[in-house]
Protein backbone atom coordinates (compact mmCIF):
# COMPACT_ATOMS: atom_id res chain seq x y z
CA UNK A 1 0.00 0.00 0.00
CA UNK A 2 0.88 3.40 -0.60
CA UNK A 3 2.20 6.21 2.01
CA UNK A 4 -0.27 8.99 2.36
CA UNK A 5 1.23 12.26 3.08
CA UNK A 6 -1.33 13.93 5.33
CA UNK A 7 0.28 16.96 5.91
CA UNK A 8 0.57 17.50 1.87
CA UNK A 9 -3.19 16.74 1.42
CA UNK A 10 -4.52 19.45 3.41
CA UNK A 11 -1.78 21.74 2.46
CA UNK A 12 -0.46 22.59 6.02
CA UNK A 13 3.32 22.48 7.56
CA UNK A 14 3.90 19.72 9.97
CA UNK A 15 3.77 22.03 12.65
CA UNK A 16 0.12 23.40 11.62
CA UNK A 17 -2.07 24.30 14.62
CA UNK A 18 -4.99 22.11 15.55
CA UNK A 19 -7.01 25.64 14.09
CA UNK A 20 -4.85 25.82 11.08
CA UNK A 21 -5.81 22.36 10.50
CA UNK A 22 -9.47 22.98 10.61
CA UNK A 23 -9.30 26.19 9.02
CA UNK A 24 -7.76 24.18 6.07
CA UNK A 25 -10.32 21.51 5.90
CA UNK A 26 -12.90 24.09 5.47
CA UNK A 27 -11.89 25.74 2.74
CA UNK A 28 -10.71 22.71 0.60
CA UNK A 29 -14.07 20.85 1.70
CA UNK A 30 -16.05 24.04 0.65
CA UNK A 31 -14.07 23.43 -2.86
CA UNK A 32 -14.23 20.07 -2.82
CA UNK A 33 -17.81 18.61 -1.19
CA UNK A 34 -19.35 16.90 -3.92
CA UNK A 35 -22.40 18.69 -3.23
CA UNK A 36 -21.39 22.25 -4.01
CA UNK A 37 -18.21 21.40 -6.34
CA UNK A 38 -18.31 20.77 -10.15
CA UNK A 39 -14.24 19.18 -10.16
CA UNK A 40 -14.18 16.39 -12.07
CA UNK A 41 -12.62 14.74 -9.04
CA UNK A 42 -14.12 16.56 -6.66
CA UNK A 43 -15.59 12.68 -4.83
CA UNK A 44 -12.22 11.20 -4.92
CA UNK A 45 -10.45 14.69 -3.36
CA UNK A 46 -12.93 15.07 -1.17
CA UNK A 47 -12.79 11.37 0.46
CA UNK A 48 -8.76 12.17 1.30
CA UNK A 49 -9.17 14.71 2.32
CA UNK A 50 -11.91 13.80 4.87
CA UNK A 51 -9.12 11.31 5.63
CA UNK A 52 -6.48 13.35 6.16
CA UNK A 53 -8.50 15.84 8.50
CA UNK A 54 -9.95 12.44 10.21
CA UNK A 55 -6.33 12.07 11.47
CA UNK A 56 -5.06 15.39 11.91
CA UNK A 57 -8.01 16.66 13.30
CA UNK A 58 -7.78 14.33 16.64
CA UNK A 59 -4.55 14.45 18.47
CA UNK A 60 -3.93 11.18 19.23
CA UNK A 61 -4.22 9.78 15.77
CA UNK A 62 -1.98 13.47 14.62
CA UNK A 63 0.40 12.06 17.32
CA UNK A 64 0.95 8.70 16.49
CA UNK A 65 1.13 9.33 12.49
CA UNK A 66 3.28 11.68 13.42
CA UNK A 67 5.89 8.78 15.05
CA UNK A 68 5.86 7.51 11.71
CA UNK A 69 8.68 9.82 11.14
CA UNK A 70 9.25 12.47 8.55
CA UNK A 71 10.95 10.69 5.84
CA UNK A 72 8.00 8.50 4.17
CA UNK A 73 6.88 10.40 0.65
CA UNK A 74 3.87 10.34 -0.58
CA UNK A 75 2.83 7.08 -3.08
CA UNK A 76 6.07 5.26 -1.33
CA UNK A 77 5.35 1.46 -0.51
CA UNK A 78 4.88 1.54 2.77
CA UNK A 79 4.13 -1.10 5.53
CA UNK A 80 3.50 -0.02 8.97
CA UNK A 81 6.63 -0.86 11.36
CA UNK A 82 5.40 -3.42 14.10
CA UNK A 83 4.05 -2.61 17.17
CA UNK A 84 3.73 0.87 15.58
CA UNK A 85 1.28 2.14 18.08
CA UNK A 86 3.09 0.72 21.25
CA UNK A 87 1.93 3.14 24.08
CA UNK A 88 -0.70 4.88 22.78
CA UNK A 89 -3.99 5.40 24.19
CA UNK A 90 -7.07 5.83 22.33
CA UNK A 91 -10.52 7.05 23.36
CA UNK A 92 -12.80 4.88 20.93
CA UNK A 93 -15.55 7.06 20.63
CA UNK A 94 -15.93 6.84 16.10
CA UNK A 95 -14.27 9.59 14.59
CA UNK A 96 -16.68 9.68 11.54
CA UNK A 97 -19.93 9.30 10.40
CA UNK A 98 -18.91 7.95 7.42
CA UNK A 99 -18.33 3.85 7.14
CA UNK A 100 -14.50 2.58 7.49
CA UNK A 101 -14.41 1.50 3.73
CA UNK A 102 -14.28 5.21 2.61
CA UNK A 103 -10.65 5.73 3.88
CA UNK A 104 -7.99 3.85 2.09
CA UNK A 105 -5.93 1.27 3.47
CA UNK A 106 -3.05 3.04 4.40
CA UNK A 107 -5.67 4.46 6.89
CA UNK A 108 -7.11 0.45 7.83
CA UNK A 109 -3.49 -0.19 8.47
CA UNK A 110 -2.72 2.47 10.52
CA UNK A 111 -6.16 3.54 12.61
CA UNK A 112 -8.81 0.14 11.32
CA UNK A 113 -8.07 -1.95 14.31
CA UNK A 114 -7.88 -0.49 17.98
CA UNK A 115 -8.98 2.73 16.33
CA UNK A 116 -12.29 2.25 18.20
CA UNK A 117 -13.49 -0.52 16.19
CA UNK A 118 -15.78 -3.02 18.14
CA UNK A 119 -17.06 -0.30 20.03
CA UNK A 120 -20.15 -0.37 17.68
CA UNK A 121 -21.00 -3.54 19.28
CA UNK A 122 -19.91 -2.98 22.78
CA UNK A 123 -22.58 0.26 23.03
CA UNK A 124 -25.30 -1.77 21.50
CA UNK A 125 -25.15 -4.62 24.17
CA UNK A 126 -28.32 -5.26 25.61
CA UNK A 127 -30.35 -2.97 23.32
CA UNK A 128 -32.57 -3.33 20.43
CA UNK A 129 -32.45 -1.11 17.50
CA UNK A 130 -33.45 -0.97 14.01
CA UNK A 131 -30.37 -1.05 11.75
CA UNK A 132 -29.06 1.78 10.05
CA UNK A 133 -29.90 3.25 6.40
CA UNK A 134 -27.52 2.10 3.73
CA UNK A 135 -26.72 4.61 0.45
CA UNK A 136 -25.43 3.57 -3.12
CA UNK A 137 -24.98 4.79 -6.61
CA UNK A 138 -26.44 2.63 -9.26
CA UNK A 139 -25.89 3.27 -12.80
CA UNK A 140 -28.19 2.87 -15.77
CA UNK A 141 -28.73 2.83 -19.50
CA UNK A 142 -30.77 4.97 -21.10
CA UNK A 143 -32.57 2.30 -22.32
CA UNK A 144 -33.28 0.52 -18.73
CA UNK A 145 -35.09 4.04 -17.58
CA UNK A 146 -37.33 3.33 -20.44
CA UNK A 147 -37.97 -0.21 -20.43
CA UNK A 148 -37.16 -1.26 -17.03
CA UNK A 149 -34.45 -3.33 -16.11
CA UNK A 150 -33.03 -6.33 -13.53
CA UNK A 151 -29.44 -4.88 -12.57
CA UNK A 152 -26.96 -6.71 -10.52
CA UNK A 153 -24.92 -4.51 -8.23
CA UNK A 154 -22.21 -4.94 -5.64
CA UNK A 155 -21.91 -3.85 -2.65
CA UNK A 156 -19.14 -2.73 0.01
CA UNK A 157 -19.38 -2.52 3.39
CA UNK A 158 -17.05 -2.90 6.17
CA UNK A 159 -17.40 -5.55 9.54
CA UNK A 160 -16.41 -5.23 12.53
CA UNK A 161 -16.02 -8.60 14.34
CA UNK A 162 -15.77 -9.15 17.63
CA UNK A 163 -12.19 -8.35 18.12
CA UNK A 164 -12.87 -5.05 16.67
CA UNK A 165 -10.82 -5.93 13.38
CA UNK A 166 -12.04 -4.06 10.57
CA UNK A 167 -12.80 -6.00 6.99
CA UNK A 168 -14.73 -5.29 3.94
CA UNK A 169 -17.85 -7.01 2.69
CA UNK A 170 -19.02 -7.28 -0.97
CA UNK A 171 -22.23 -8.53 -1.79
CA UNK A 172 -24.46 -8.86 -4.93
CA UNK A 173 -28.31 -7.85 -5.46
CA UNK A 174 -30.29 -8.33 -8.09
CA UNK A 175 -32.57 -4.82 -8.51
CA UNK A 176 -35.06 -4.11 -10.66
CA UNK A 177 -34.98 -0.89 -12.18
CA UNK A 178 -38.71 0.85 -12.14
CA UNK A 179 -39.52 1.97 -15.75
CA UNK A 180 -39.31 5.85 -15.73
CA UNK A 181 -36.21 6.53 -13.25
CA UNK A 182 -34.59 10.19 -13.55
CA UNK A 183 -31.18 11.23 -12.98
CA UNK A 184 -30.70 11.93 -9.05
CA UNK A 185 -33.90 9.92 -8.04
CA UNK A 186 -33.75 6.88 -5.61
CA UNK A 187 -35.33 3.71 -5.32
CA UNK A 188 -35.70 2.57 -1.66
CA UNK A 189 -35.04 -1.62 -0.62
CA UNK A 190 -36.37 -2.17 2.32
CA UNK A 191 -34.40 -4.16 4.99
CA UNK A 192 -31.57 -4.20 2.86
CA UNK A 193 -29.36 -1.74 5.28
CA UNK A 194 -27.25 -2.73 8.19
CA UNK A 195 -28.86 -5.45 10.26
CA UNK A 196 -31.00 -4.77 13.41
CA UNK A 197 -29.48 -4.62 16.61
CA UNK A 198 -31.18 -7.25 19.20
CA UNK A 199 -34.39 -8.21 17.43
CA UNK A 200 -34.82 -5.08 15.75
CA UNK A 201 -35.75 -4.55 11.89
CA UNK A 202 -33.01 -4.20 9.49
CA UNK A 203 -32.21 -0.83 8.13
CA UNK A 204 -33.20 -0.15 4.31
CA UNK A 205 -31.32 0.56 1.43
CA UNK A 206 -31.56 3.78 -1.00
CA UNK A 207 -29.64 3.24 -4.22
CA UNK A 208 -29.66 6.50 -6.27
CA UNK A 209 -29.72 6.64 -9.85
CA UNK A 210 -27.00 8.26 -12.08
CA UNK A 211 -27.93 7.63 -15.99
CA UNK A 212 -25.35 7.05 -18.18
CA UNK A 213 -24.04 9.49 -20.69
CA UNK A 214 -25.27 7.89 -24.09
CA UNK A 215 -23.79 8.96 -27.53
CA UNK A 216 -26.56 9.43 -29.59
CA UNK A 217 -29.44 10.83 -27.06
CA UNK A 218 -28.32 14.11 -24.05
CA UNK A 219 -30.79 13.21 -21.72
CA UNK A 220 -32.44 17.39 -19.72
CA UNK A 221 -34.88 15.93 -17.05
CA UNK A 222 -37.21 13.48 -18.90
CA UNK A 223 -36.88 14.93 -22.44
CA UNK A 224 -34.43 13.32 -25.01
CA UNK A 225 -32.59 14.71 -27.65
CA UNK A 226 -31.22 13.71 -30.42
CA UNK A 227 -29.16 15.23 -33.61
CA UNK A 228 -30.29 13.58 -36.94
CA UNK A 229 -28.70 14.47 -40.12
CA UNK A 230 -31.09 15.24 -43.02
CA UNK A 231 -30.32 15.57 -46.69
CA UNK A 232 -30.94 18.74 -48.70
CA UNK A 233 -34.25 17.15 -50.84
CA UNK A 234 -35.40 15.84 -47.26
CA UNK A 235 -35.07 19.62 -45.62
CA UNK A 236 -36.51 21.18 -48.97
CA UNK A 237 -39.16 18.99 -49.72
CA UNK A 238 -39.86 17.02 -46.46
CA UNK A 239 -39.81 13.49 -46.05
CA UNK A 240 -40.74 10.08 -44.01
CA UNK A 241 -37.57 9.09 -42.74
CA UNK A 242 -36.76 6.02 -39.79
CA UNK A 243 -35.29 7.86 -36.34
CA UNK A 244 -33.83 5.52 -33.17
CA UNK A 245 -35.43 6.61 -29.44
CA UNK A 246 -34.13 4.47 -26.81
CA UNK A 247 -37.80 2.55 -26.87
CA UNK A 248 -36.63 0.93 -30.79
CA UNK A 249 -36.89 3.12 -34.11
CA UNK A 250 -39.91 4.84 -35.06
CA UNK A 251 -41.25 6.86 -38.01
CA UNK A 252 -40.76 10.83 -37.99
CA UNK A 253 -42.94 13.20 -41.10
CA UNK A 254 -40.07 15.79 -41.44
CA UNK A 255 -42.24 18.61 -42.96
CA UNK A 256 -41.28 20.68 -46.06
CA UNK A 257 -38.34 23.52 -45.77
CA UNK A 258 -37.32 22.12 -42.17
CA UNK A 259 -34.13 24.03 -41.31
CA UNK A 260 -30.57 23.44 -40.23
CA UNK A 261 -30.80 22.92 -36.10
CA UNK A 262 -34.62 22.91 -36.37
CA UNK A 263 -36.52 20.97 -33.29
CA UNK A 264 -39.01 18.06 -34.41
CA UNK A 265 -40.94 17.68 -31.33
CA UNK A 266 -42.01 13.54 -30.56
CA UNK A 267 -44.68 14.13 -27.78
CA UNK A 268 -44.13 11.61 -24.94
CA UNK A 269 -41.60 9.99 -26.50
CA UNK A 270 -39.13 10.61 -23.89
CA UNK A 271 -38.53 8.87 -20.81
CA UNK A 272 -41.98 7.22 -19.04
CA UNK A 273 -43.29 9.02 -16.49
CA UNK A 274 -46.41 10.93 -15.37
CA UNK A 275 -46.31 13.46 -17.25
CA UNK A 276 -43.67 11.52 -19.90
CA UNK A 277 -41.14 13.83 -20.99
CA UNK A 278 -40.81 14.41 -24.86
CA UNK A 279 -38.47 13.37 -27.57
CA UNK A 280 -36.13 16.35 -29.90
CA UNK A 281 -34.92 15.34 -33.07
CA UNK A 282 -32.53 18.00 -33.67
CA UNK A 283 -32.20 18.41 -37.72
CA UNK A 284 -28.73 18.69 -38.96
CA UNK A 285 -28.63 19.05 -43.06
CA UNK A 286 -25.60 17.70 -44.88
CA UNK A 287 -24.55 17.81 -48.05
CA UNK A 288 -23.94 15.11 -50.34
CA UNK A 289 -20.19 14.95 -51.29
CA UNK A 290 -19.12 16.40 -54.86
CA UNK A 291 -16.54 13.67 -55.14
CA UNK A 292 -17.86 12.21 -58.86
CA UNK A 293 -18.67 13.85 -61.72
CA UNK A 294 -22.09 12.78 -61.63
CA UNK A 295 -22.19 14.40 -58.44
CA UNK A 296 -20.22 17.55 -59.41
CA UNK A 297 -22.39 17.84 -62.74
CA UNK A 298 -25.84 17.91 -60.56
CA UNK A 299 -24.19 21.10 -58.36
CA UNK A 300 -23.38 23.02 -61.61
CA UNK A 301 -26.52 22.42 -62.07
CA UNK A 302 -28.20 23.91 -59.30
CA UNK A 303 -25.76 26.86 -59.55
CA UNK A 304 -27.07 27.40 -63.14
CA UNK A 305 -30.77 26.67 -62.54
CA UNK A 306 -31.67 27.79 -59.10
CA UNK A 307 -30.70 31.19 -59.11
CA UNK A 308 -30.00 31.36 -55.47
CA UNK A 309 -27.75 34.12 -53.49
CA UNK A 310 -27.70 33.56 -49.64
CA UNK A 311 -25.81 36.34 -49.57
CA UNK A 312 -27.76 38.81 -50.95
CA UNK A 313 -28.40 40.17 -47.95
CA UNK A 314 -25.02 40.99 -47.16
CA UNK A 315 -25.08 43.54 -49.44
CA UNK A 316 -22.50 42.00 -51.65
CA UNK B 1 -26.06 -14.92 -3.98
CA UNK B 2 -29.32 -15.71 -5.14
CA UNK B 3 -31.04 -14.68 -8.30
CA UNK B 4 -34.47 -12.87 -6.81
CA UNK B 5 -34.95 -10.05 -7.62
CA UNK B 6 -35.44 -6.91 -4.91
CA UNK B 7 -38.24 -4.41 -5.65
CA UNK B 8 -37.84 -1.18 -4.22
CA UNK B 9 -39.61 1.26 -4.23
CA UNK B 10 -39.12 4.68 -6.58
CA UNK B 11 -38.77 7.54 -4.29
CA UNK B 12 -40.64 10.33 -6.37
CA UNK B 13 -43.13 13.06 -6.00
CA UNK B 14 -46.36 10.48 -5.40
CA UNK B 15 -44.39 8.81 -2.48
CA UNK B 16 -44.87 10.05 1.18
CA UNK B 17 -42.47 9.46 3.50
CA UNK B 18 -42.88 10.02 7.11
CA UNK B 19 -40.43 12.31 9.86
CA UNK B 20 -39.30 8.54 10.79
CA UNK B 21 -38.14 8.04 7.09
CA UNK B 22 -35.95 10.92 6.32
CA UNK B 23 -34.08 10.74 10.17
CA UNK B 24 -33.33 7.43 9.48
CA UNK B 25 -32.20 7.79 5.88
CA UNK B 26 -29.81 10.83 7.01
CA UNK B 27 -28.93 9.26 10.44
CA UNK B 28 -30.10 12.24 12.39
CA UNK B 29 -32.07 13.17 15.02
CA UNK B 30 -35.68 14.02 14.61
CA UNK B 31 -34.89 17.58 16.05
CA UNK B 32 -32.58 17.73 13.20
CA UNK B 33 -35.55 17.39 10.82
CA UNK B 34 -37.66 19.36 12.25
CA UNK B 35 -35.47 22.44 12.78
CA UNK B 36 -34.85 21.97 8.57
CA UNK B 37 -39.20 22.30 8.13
CA UNK B 38 -39.03 25.50 10.57
CA UNK B 39 -36.20 26.92 8.53
CA UNK B 40 -38.14 26.25 5.34
CA UNK B 41 -35.54 23.58 3.61
CA UNK B 42 -37.81 21.04 3.63
CA UNK B 43 -42.04 21.31 2.89
CA UNK B 44 -44.18 19.10 5.21
CA UNK B 45 -47.65 18.23 5.69
CA UNK B 46 -49.78 18.16 8.77
CA UNK B 47 -49.07 19.41 12.10
CA UNK B 48 -47.94 16.92 14.83
CA UNK B 49 -44.55 15.78 14.23
CA UNK B 50 -45.74 12.19 14.02
CA UNK B 51 -48.28 12.71 11.11
CA UNK B 52 -45.83 14.76 9.37
CA UNK B 53 -45.62 13.85 5.68
CA UNK B 54 -42.98 14.97 2.98
CA UNK B 55 -42.65 14.60 -0.62
CA UNK B 56 -40.20 12.52 -1.94
CA UNK B 57 -37.91 15.13 -3.07
CA UNK B 58 -37.43 15.69 0.53
CA UNK B 59 -35.42 13.03 0.88
CA UNK B 60 -32.64 14.56 -1.27
CA UNK B 61 -32.54 17.85 0.27
CA UNK B 62 -32.57 16.24 3.75
CA UNK B 63 -29.41 14.25 3.08
CA UNK B 64 -27.79 17.23 1.36
CA UNK B 65 -28.23 19.55 4.25
CA UNK B 66 -27.22 16.84 6.84
CA UNK B 67 -24.03 16.54 4.61
CA UNK B 68 -23.67 20.54 4.31
CA UNK B 69 -23.77 20.49 8.43
CA UNK B 70 -21.56 17.56 8.92
CA UNK B 71 -18.96 18.36 6.10
CA UNK B 72 -19.09 22.00 6.19
CA UNK B 73 -19.87 22.69 9.62
CA UNK B 74 -22.87 25.39 8.05
CA UNK B 75 -25.04 26.27 10.48
CA UNK B 76 -29.19 26.12 9.48
CA UNK B 77 -29.69 29.93 8.08
CA UNK B 78 -26.09 28.93 5.84
CA UNK B 79 -27.78 25.46 5.19
CA UNK B 80 -31.07 27.14 3.92
CA UNK B 81 -29.36 29.95 1.66
CA UNK B 82 -26.52 27.29 0.76
CA UNK B 83 -29.77 25.26 -1.00
CA UNK B 84 -31.59 27.51 -2.63
CA UNK B 85 -28.05 28.79 -4.26
CA UNK B 86 -27.68 25.32 -5.05
CA UNK B 87 -30.79 24.77 -6.57
CA UNK B 88 -30.69 27.91 -8.80
CA UNK B 89 -27.58 26.52 -10.38
CA UNK B 90 -28.64 23.40 -11.13
CA UNK B 91 -31.92 25.20 -12.49
CA UNK B 92 -29.97 26.86 -14.67
CA UNK B 93 -27.95 24.35 -15.51
CA UNK B 94 -30.88 22.19 -16.50
CA UNK B 95 -31.52 25.10 -19.27
CA UNK B 96 -27.73 25.30 -20.11
CA UNK B 97 -27.87 21.85 -21.06
CA UNK B 98 -31.04 22.25 -23.26
CA UNK B 99 -29.69 24.92 -25.15
CA UNK B 100 -26.72 22.68 -25.85
CA UNK B 101 -28.37 19.67 -26.91
CA UNK B 102 -30.89 22.02 -29.00
CA UNK B 103 -27.46 23.13 -30.60
CA UNK B 104 -25.42 21.37 -33.67
CA UNK B 105 -22.08 19.78 -32.43
CA UNK B 106 -19.80 21.36 -35.41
Amino acid sequence: MEFKDYYKIMGVPRDASQDDIKKAYRRLARKYHPDVSKEANAEARFKEIGEAYAVLRDPEKRASYDQLGTNWQAGQEFRPPPDWDAGFEFSGAPFTDAGASAYSDFFESLFGGGFGGGTRSRRHAGFRARGEDHHAKVVVDIEDAYRGAARTITLQSPQVDDAGHVSVKRRNLKVSIPKGVKQGQRIRLAGQGSPGIGDGPAGDLYLEIALDTHELYTVVDRDVYLEVPLTPWESALGAKIKVPTPAGPVDLAVPKGTANGGKLRLKGRGIPGTPPGDLYVVAKLTLPPADNEAARALYRRMEKELAYNPRRKLGV
Amino acid sequence: MTDKVLNGILIDERIELTLHDLEHACACSTEWVLELVDEGVLEARGDDPRSLRFGGASLARALRATRLKRDLGLNLPGIALAIEMLDEIEALRVQLRRIEASDLDQ
